[in-house]
């Protein structure tokens, strides 16, 4: 199945009561691919990641994981809504950072990153730690394995969050506005990271940022949602030197303009 | 006034007594902290059930204690359900604090951040695992001094099992009094262990509390 595309959304619909917030999107994303989700306030950016993740159901269209579908199961040969133990096997792939982190509170950075591996992997305790601690080095917190999420800043936070959701081992990371809660000179430390993981591993990923510059260099794709749809989308040099749509030329410069 | 001899003949006696006393306290308390946090627990797992156990916890609330225990010990029988006056007195009391317990469960989970249940699924965790896990030890400090004062509070009620006749101190001490016409020793004698118990309950609790924050909470 390495031909079908790593991610497929296929006329996927998302409503909140009366509000349309994805209107039939379709949308491909290949094995490896880099692509940045771009787009103002409101435009579905974040429901886009948090329907891949199964953090929200999804009102209509399918979408499929790595040839699979996610949200929907074939029985005699149909699909029916998917129930919750193959959501749970096809989920496996896909991790995802939060811009909140979202790190327990209660556990140190090594115990964050090794509660899912031993209890849903069943992985041995000395394994995960030894993984572990090879991805805390990964994101340079090697010194901090034993500190408890209070005692690290929201930089080292959030590389701590890309550390627990790599510990998965993810076909397909998600990245929502990762460096949004940080303060300006913790944000290069996280970009710096997710750069490495782009280069060191054959992974899917997808991000939503408000990083232009990081968009244009770390992407292969950039996607401009608008109002629930993909407006534009291209490959980065060229959608950010010269872009077609009126709308994204206005979104570019007024997010130029705020620096 | 205070006979020092009829002291001494009587504590020993008292002392048993109290040892049912705080079988009941304990035991009641056990059933009220495990029955509470299952109803919390089925009420978040099963949306569906929250109006009906809502109902219940407004039920046991806004009656007397002393009503639900002549009813499970009285009224039980004719649903045949026959207990010993013990056993019904504690699971009434258990019954009784359980709806308090749940609603303190309840404000526990409610201050979860959604944030943690949702890291929670990125990571695929089990819903079993998600509580064991990240859920419950996070609620745990915070509601610690709520469910501590419940089990003062629940202990404070024990004497009301006097009213089915259930040998703790209460009722020793009534049949003391009413045998010897002398009330003064054997009441003076309970009201102490009581306050007693419930001063170093309180102490044990706040250690608790601050032993729970030093570990748990950064
Ligand atoms: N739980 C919800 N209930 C109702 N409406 C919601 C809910 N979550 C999101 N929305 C609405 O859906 C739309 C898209 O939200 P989404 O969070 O995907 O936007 P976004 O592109 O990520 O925006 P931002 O850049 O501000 O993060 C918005 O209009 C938002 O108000
Ligand atoms: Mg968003």
């Amino acid at each position: 199945m390495t031909d079908s595309p790593m991610v497929r959304f296929d006329k996927v619909t998302k409503r909140y009561g009366p509000l349309t917030v994805l209107d039939s999107l379709d949308l491909d994303i290949a094995r490896g691919e880099k692509v940045a989700i771009i787009g103002p306030s409101g435009s579905g950016k974040t429901t886009v990641l948090r329907m891949l993740m199964t953090l929200e159901a999804i009102d209509g269209g399918v979408i499929y994981v790595d040839g699979e579908p996610l949200t929907h199961m074939e029985r005699n040969g149909k699909l029916v809504p998917a129930d919750k133990a193959h959501i749970r096997r096809v989920r496996a792939k896909i991790g995802m950072v939060f811009q909140s982190f979202n790190l327990f509170p209660h556990m140190t950075a090594m115990q964050n990153c090794i509660e899912a591996p031993t209890t849903v992997l069943g992985m041995k305790r000395r394994e995960a730690e030894a993984r572990a601690a090879e991805l805390l080095d990964m994101v340079g917190l090697s010194a901090k394995k034993d500190h408890y999420p209070s005692q690290l800043s929201g930089g080292q936070q959030q590389r701590v969050a890309i550390a627990r959701a790599l510990a998965m081992r993810p076909k397909i990371m998600l990245f929502d506005e990762v460096t949004s809660a940080l303060d300006p000179e913790l944000v290069g430390e996280v970009l710096q990271v997710i750069r490495r993981l782009g280069e060191e591993h054959d992974l899917t990923m997808l991000m939503v940022t408000h990083q232009m510059g990081f968009a244009k260099e770390f992407a292969d794709r950039a996607c401009f949602f608008y109002q629930g749809k993909i407006c534009e989308q291209g490959e980065p040099k060229s959608f950010f030197s010269n872009p077609q749509n009126e709308r994204t030329r206005q979104f570019l410069r007024a997010v130029l303009e705020a620096g | 006034m205070w006979d020092w001899a009829y002291t001494f003949e009587i504590l020993p006696k008292l002392g048993w007594a109290a040892i049912t006393t705080i079988q009941a306290t304990l035991i009641g308390f056990v059933i009220a902290a495990t029955l509470g946090l299952a109803l919390a627990l089925t009420r978040i797992a099963v949306p569906a059930t929250a109006w009906i156990i809502s109902v219940f916890v407004e039920l046991i609330r806004s009656t007397p204690l002393l009503i639900q225990i002549f009813f499970i010990y009285f009224v039980g029988p004719s649903f045949g359900i026959v207990l010993d006056a013990f056993t019904a007195g504690v699971l009434a009391i258990g019954v009784h604090y359980a709806a308090y317990c749940s609603e303190v469960y309840r404000a526990g989970f409610d201050n979860i951040p959604r944030g943690q249940w949702e890291a929670s699924t990125a990571l695929n965790l089990s819903t079993w695992t998600t509580f064991r896990d990240i859920i419950i030890p996070q609620i745990i400090p915070p509601i610690v001094p709520a469910l501590g004062n419940y089990l003062v509070a629940l202990f404070k009620e024990t004497p009301l099992l006097s009213a089915i006749a259930v040998l703790e101190l209460m009722q020793t001490a009534k049949i003391m009094g009413s045998e010897t016409f002398r009330y003064t020793e054997p009441m003076t004698l309970v009201g102490l262990f009581f306050l007693a118990m419930s001063l170093v309950s309180a102490a044990l609790i706040r250690a608790t509390e601050t032993a729970i924050r030093r570990r748990m909470i950064r």
